[in-house]
This record gives structure tokens, C-alpha cells and sequence, in this order.
């Protein structure tokens, strides 16, 4: 255990003179943070809308009014029948509402009054959002006439409405959704790649082989060589939850005792992976892409960071129960969103301590052999 | 034992395995103790014989030459005498422990250095000290001794605290060194230590290895600088995975008992080599820098003069001629030809 220590000294020393090891450990997984947080981000604003507006009333006003003071919409311009084409053809608004004439007189009679929306689904998550919220403005505002009508009039059944209730993140703000997806990205990427390259690079520059003379066994090596790395990696994620509880807002809803024990595990897997990409590498080069393969894409696709899993064909649906990210990602949400307890998701954690146990099965076995 | 392969060239063929042997036995007989000893060792990689059947004994204080040029199986036989690398066939005992049952007791009692200086060039001269002391175990009181003793060994004084990767080729190598015997190896081994380095760094290297020669301390090394192996005690010639000689170098150069070597500066070296070469006193020629060196045939007597006169008629000039003692490098090539 004492030669563990040394080793695992040096190397703490060794990252601390090394400003590319040290860069990869904590400035990019802030880059990373920012980047993504404010870049993915799955909320639309600011959605550029023309009107066609052919009946000019004040109940037409109020709908366009209502359209824009949602704070989702743009208007940015007034067209007719002829310009509409144009305007989505050069992607100049992504929405038209056409209000046809008699809207207002219709309303007013308490008839149906149909208004179009045009939505531009050359995206279509984007236009599934701007769908959603066209259609929330507009039963409101349609509730507000038949409420109008119902003043003083007989009663009527209540007209059957959805009220829709989203728990967790009642404002269906996706930072949150997406903020646990990233601390896992950027924890697997930084713990798998400084790693590897860590131990390929004692391989090119010859000083394995002067450690592999000393009388130290492999285990012994790759556990000190470790230890500062899960130290690295554990203040890098704590770091990224914490920024992320400041600048996006993310709760903490459950313990932090069962938030390091799933991190922990989660990064010791991801640590064993690091490992063994070291002992099939050669070289950085290799190590760097094989790391990065390993961890970039199946965390970003085959997690449910981004992609759901329920959505995805059965074939990759089997190879995310390979993907440690799937069950740190249902445990972190699981703890930072809903505050749930140990029952609700224990097999999660048992996935994780398996697949470390796992990869690090492999990984000395790998590295014994090639030690003597 | 000595020269694995019979010399086929007649009078001097019979004198040398004897020679060798009869002096190892000296060595036996003067107390002293085989610390490395290899029996038929052989080391295959796939198909190819990377090491063939050597058979060798170092002495406990020796400073003993593995010499041979790169991939006559040098370092693979280093490597199975440090138990990095399992062997084939044969056995090796290190410091009376056989490498293939205990390579770790063995790495425990040797110390290794490598022709890359193995240390971290991030890292201080202090901290790769104590990195190495640490992967060695060595205790706290004991550290510090042998910190003091690498730091000056070295001449390293007042730059404990300098990155080693900025430390001029020669002070890096002389830490390597330290670092590998900070534990006090009775044995150490060292890959062509020298490679790389300034001669003024290489004197001085091989300077430290008399002073652990002279502290009873076994040092094997393999070096491809046939002037290095000069400094040796005794050397073995590896020559494509076999051991072609071994001997000290007086031994080693009685190959060519009976026979002359002339050393002729000419003006066209290429020239006077092709013209010797047709002389019928002339074994062969090879080429020494800019001088040519003749080997002549046995119990001829070597006659300068005649032979620059000729030399002279075929139209070459010969600005200096006469007779050289052997050097190392006639006898590697003499050895390199017969194992061809």
C-alpha cells in the first residue's frame, strides 16, 4: 500500500506539472458545461411568426396580442395569402397565423371560429414545441370567450380540458432534463481519456518499463495510479453539480450520501474502461480515440442523455444496458430531481458497481499480462 | 565458456575456448562467485529466435560487456535477467534466484536502467527520487541517506529541485543511475546506458561503473560503443541471438593470433581496398573511417613496405602504413563474418 502511495503521489504530481492532463481534468469539463448547457438547450423562444390577420377586430387583436405577450413569439411581420410562401420559403418566420374575416363576429355569436396556424416542420422537434404552444394560447384564449358566453347563461357541461401537470420540472425547463445527461457526459469523458492517456503515456515514454524492473506488481501500480484520478474526477463532477445548481438552476431534492455513492461507482467504472483502453493502446494517439469512442458516444447516445431509450430499435436498446451512463443518469436524476430514496432505483447503483467490476476484471488481467 | 562457434581459421582456433575457460576457473578458483549464471537460455517470439542457446557465468564485482549490434538479442537476454520476459528454454539464475520461478525476488536484488532515461521528466530530480525510494519500499530514515548519496553521485547538489527534463543529457543519466540503485542492488544492469550522451558525460558515467565495480557491485551492460566495451572486465559478443564470444578483450583479440593486421591510409581508401583484396597474402580489407585495415593470412609475416610498394605501382597512394594490434571492432567483424 505505501509503494500505492508513491505512486499515486507521483502522479498526483505529475497532473499538476502537466497543464494538458490538468486542462483535460478541469478546464474542459467547464467548457463543456457552458457549452452544452447553454447551447442544447430544447426551450424554444423567440419564434419568428408573421400574421395574417383578415378580420381586423379587437378579437383578432387579442389573439395576436396574446401570441406575442406569451414572450414565445416574435412578430415579425403582417402578410397576406401571397407572401406567406415566401416568408417560410426564406425561413423568415418559422409560424403564420392566418385569422380569417368574420373571426370576431363569429365569436362573438358563439360559434366555432377556426384560426390556422402554419408552423414550419422542417424541424420537428422545433415544431412539435411551437405546435404545443400555439395550441396552449390558443385554448386559453378560447376559454376566455366561452367563459364570456357562459356569464349569466345556463350552465353547460364543463367542455372536457386537459390539465396537464409536469412533476419534477413543472416549468419544463430541459436544462434540467439535459444537466444531469452532461455531469455524466463530461465526468465518463474526463475520467476515461485522462486515464488511458496516463498510463499509455508512461508506455511510450519508457518509464513503465523502468516501473515494470521495480519489485511492484500491477495491481498495486494501477490502484496509486488511480487514486489521484478518482480524486481528479470526483471534484470535477462535484464541481459541474455545483455550477450547474448555480447557473441552471438544478435542485437537490435527495441525499448527497447516495449522490456520491452513485458518482463514485459511476467513476470507478469509468476509471476501469480508462484502464483498459490503456492496455490495448500503444500510444496516446490511439488512446485518446479509443477513449473518446468509448465514452463520448455511447454516453451522449445511448444513455437517454438525449435519445430516449424507450424510443430506440431493440438492437440498441440491448447495447445501452452496456452503458453505465443509462443507470448513473436514471440515479442522478432519481436523486437530484425527485429526491426519491435508495428502493426506487438500488438496481441502478448494482448496474454500476457490476459494470466496474467488471472493467477493472478486465483491465488487470490485461495489464498482468503484459507486465511480466 | 567462451567462443560458441569454432574458429575455422587454422593455427589460432584451438588456443582460445581453452584459454577462456581456464580463466574462468581462475576466477572460481581466486573465491570469486558466479552472481549471473545462464544455462542453453533461449527466447522465442512467434517463429523467430530472438536469443539461441547462451550459456554464460558473470563474476560477483565484474563488470561484464554484452556487445552487439541492434537486434542480435541484447536486450531480450537483459530482459530475461531482470524477469521481465519469461524464457523459452534454459534457465537463469540472478543472485542465486532463478528468474523463471521468482522474477519478483529478482527484481527485488537487481537494479535496471535503460537506454531511455526512464525518469519523469515532469517531476523534480527530488520527487523522482523519492518516487523510485517509494516503488522500492525504502524507509523514511533510509531515504534520506540514499537521497544524499544520488545526489551527489550525481553532481546534482543544488539542483534537488530542478524539473528533471531540464537537466543536459549526461546529469539526467547519471540520476537514471541513482534512481536505480537508490535500494542498493548487489547486481545492476544497464541497457545501453551511454546512448545519446556527450563523451565528456560518457567518461564520467564509466567512471561511477568502476566505483560500483569497486564496491563489489555486478554491473552488466550492453553497449554498442566497442570503445565502451574496453572499460569492461569481460565481454560477450551476441551475434544474431547467439553468443558468438566472450572473453576479456585480450582474449577476445587472440582470434587473430598469427595473424597481421596492416592499417593503410591511402588516398583512395575504395581503391586500395580492391587491390589489397587481389594480393595473395591478403585475407580481407574492411574499412575504419578513412584507413583500411588487412588482415593477412596466417604466419605470413606482415612486409609494409612490399605491399605499399605494390600498392604504389597499381597507382594508389599510400600516405602511411604499418602494423596495428587488433582492435575490438576487427574482432567483431572477424566474428559477424564466421557467424554469417
Amino acid at each position: 500500500m505505501r509503494k500505492a502511495l508513491a505512486v499515486g503521489r507521483k502522479e498526483f504530481r505529475q497532473i499538476i506539472r502537466d497543464t494538458r492532463t490538468l486542462m483535460i481534468l478541469l478546464f474542459v469539463p467547464a467548457f463543456f458545461l457552458l457549452l452544452y448547457g447553454y447551447a442544447l438547450n430544447f426551450d424554444i423562444r423567440h419564434v419568428h411568426l408573421a400574421v395574417d390577420d383578415r378580420d381586423h377586430t379587437a378579437e383578432s387583436r387579442s389573439i395576436i396580442s396574446a401570441f406575442i405577450n406569451s414572450g414565445y413569439f416574435d412578430l415579425i411581420a403582417s402578410t397576406d395569402d401571397r407572401r406567406v410562401t415566401a416568408l417560410m420559403n426564406g425561413n423568415e418566420v418559422r409560424a403564420v397565423i392566418v385569422i380569417p374575416s368574420g373571426l370576431g363576429r363569429d365569436l362573438r355569436r358563439g360559434l366555432r371560429a377556426p384560426v390556422q396556424v402554419l408552423i414550419n416542420g422542417d424541424n420537428a422537434n422545433t415544431a412539435t414545441t411551437v405546435m404545443s404552444y400555439a395550441l396552449t394560447i390558443l385554448q386559453s384564449e378560447s376559454a376566455r370567450y366561452q367563459g364570456g358566453l357562459d356569464l349569466g347563461a345556463v350552465p353547460r357541461a364543463p367542455l372536457l380540458s386537459v390539465e396537464p401537470r409536469v412533476w419534477y420540472n413543472p416549468e419544463l425547463r430541459s436544462a434540467l432534463f439535459l444537466v444531469p445527461g452532461l455531469i455524466a457526459y463530461i465526468a465518463m469523458i474526463t475520467a476515461v481519456i485522462s486515464t488511458a492517456l496516463s498510463i499509455v503515456r508512461e508506455k511510450e515514454r519508457g518509464t513503465m518499463e523502468q516501473v515494470r524492473m521495480a519489485p511492484l506488481d500491477a495491481s498495486t501500480f494501477v490502484v496509486g495510479k488511480t487514486i489521484p484520478y478518482f480524486i481528479m474526477s470526483m471534484a470535477s463532477a462535484m464541481s459541474i453539480i455545483l455550477v450547474s445548481m448555480v447557473l441552471f438552476g438544478l435542485p437537490m431534492r435527495g441525499s448527497w450520501l447516495l449522490l456520491l455513492v452513485a458518482l463514485s461507482l459511476f467513476l470507478i467504472g469509468a476509471l476501469g474502461l480508462g484502464l483498459l483502453i490503456s492496455s490495448v493502446a500503444d500510444t496516446q494517439q490511439v488512446a485518446f480515440q479509443l477513449a473518446a469512442l468509448a465514452s463520448f458516444l455511447p454516453t451522449l447516445m445511448l444513455s437517454g442523455f438525449i435519445f430516449p431509450i424507450s424510443s430506440m430499435p431493440a438492437f440498441l436498446r440491448g447495447l445501452t444496458y452496456a452503458v453505465p451512463a443509462r443507470y448513473f443518469l436514471i440515479a442522478l436524476r432519481a436523486i437530484v430531481l425527485k429526491g426519491a430514496s435508495l428502493r426506487a432505483f438500488w438496481g441502478n447503483l448494482v448496474a454500476l458497481g457490476v459494470f466496474a467490476v467488471i472493467v477493472l476484471i478486465l483491465a488487470s488481467v490485461r495489464l498482468k499480462r503484459q507486465w511480466v | 565458456m567462451t567462443t560458441r562457434d569454432k574458429t575455422p581459421t587454422d593455427s589460432s582456433a584451438a588456443a582460445e575456448p581453452g584459454s577462456a575457460e581456464s580463466s574462468d576457473e581462475a576466477r572460481v578458483a581466486a573465491g570469486r562467485k558466479a552472481v549471473i549464471v545462464t544455462e542453453h537460455l533461449s527466447r522465442k517470439f512467434g517463429n523467430l529466435v530472438a536469443v539461441r542457446d547462451v550459456s554464460l557465468r558473470v563474476y560477483q564485482g565484474e563488470i561484464f560487456g554484452v556487445l552487439g549490434p541492434n537486434g542480435a538479442g541484447k536486450s531480450t537476454t537483459i530482459r530475461m535477467l531482470c524477469g521481465l520476459l519469461e524464457p523459452t528454454s534454459g534457465t537463469a539464475t540472478v543472485g542465486g534466484i532463478d528468474v523463471s520461478r521468482d522474477p519478483e525476488g529478482v527484481k527485488r536484488r537487481i537494479g535496471y536502467m535503460s537506454q531511455r532515461f526512464s525518469l519523469y521528466e515532469a517531476l523534480t530530480v527530488d520527487q523522482n527520487i523519492r518516487f523510485f525510494a517509494g516503488i522500492y519500499g525504502l524507509d523514511r530514515g533510509r531515504l534520506e541517506a540514499r537521497r544524499r548519496f544520488v545526489i551527489e553521485m550525481a553532481g546534482l547538489e543544488g539542483r534537488e529541485h530542478t524539473r528533471t527534463g531540464d537537466l543536459a543529457g549526461g546529469w539526467r543519466q547519471r540520476l537514471a543511475l541513482g534512481c536505480a540503485i537508490l535500494h542498493e542492488p548487489r547486481i545492476v544492469f544497464l541497457d545501453e546506458p551511454t546512448g545519446g550522451v556527450d563523451p565528456v558525460s560518457r567518461r564520467r558515467f564509466w567512471s561511477l561503473i568502476d566505483q560500483l565495480s569497486a564496491s563489489r557491485i555486478t554491473v552488466l551492460v550492453t553497449t554498442h560503443y566497442l570503445d565502451e566495451a574496453e572499460h569492461c572486465h569481460r565481454v560477450a559478443i551476441i551475434h544474431a541471438g547467439r553468443l558468438a564470444a566472450l572473453g576479456s578483450t585480450d582474449e577476445l583479440k587472440a582470434i587473430f593470433r598469427g595473424r597481421s593486421i596492416l592499417e593503410i591510409h591511402a588516398g583512395n581508401p575504395v581503391e586500395a581496398m580492391r587491390r589489397l583484396d587481389e594480393m595473395a597474402e591478403v585475407e580481407k580489407t574492411s574499412l575504419f573511417g578513412t584507413a583500411v585495415h588487412a588482415v593477412l593470412r596466417a604466419d605470413r609475416p606482415a612486409d609494409p613496405a612490399s605491399l605499399a610498394d605494390r600498392l604504389s605501382r597499381a597507382g594508389v597512394e599510400v600516405t602511411a602504413i604499418g602494423p596495428v594490434p587488433p582492435s575490438l571492432e576487427d574482432v567483431f567483424l572477424e566474428l559477424a563474418e564466421q557467424n554469417a
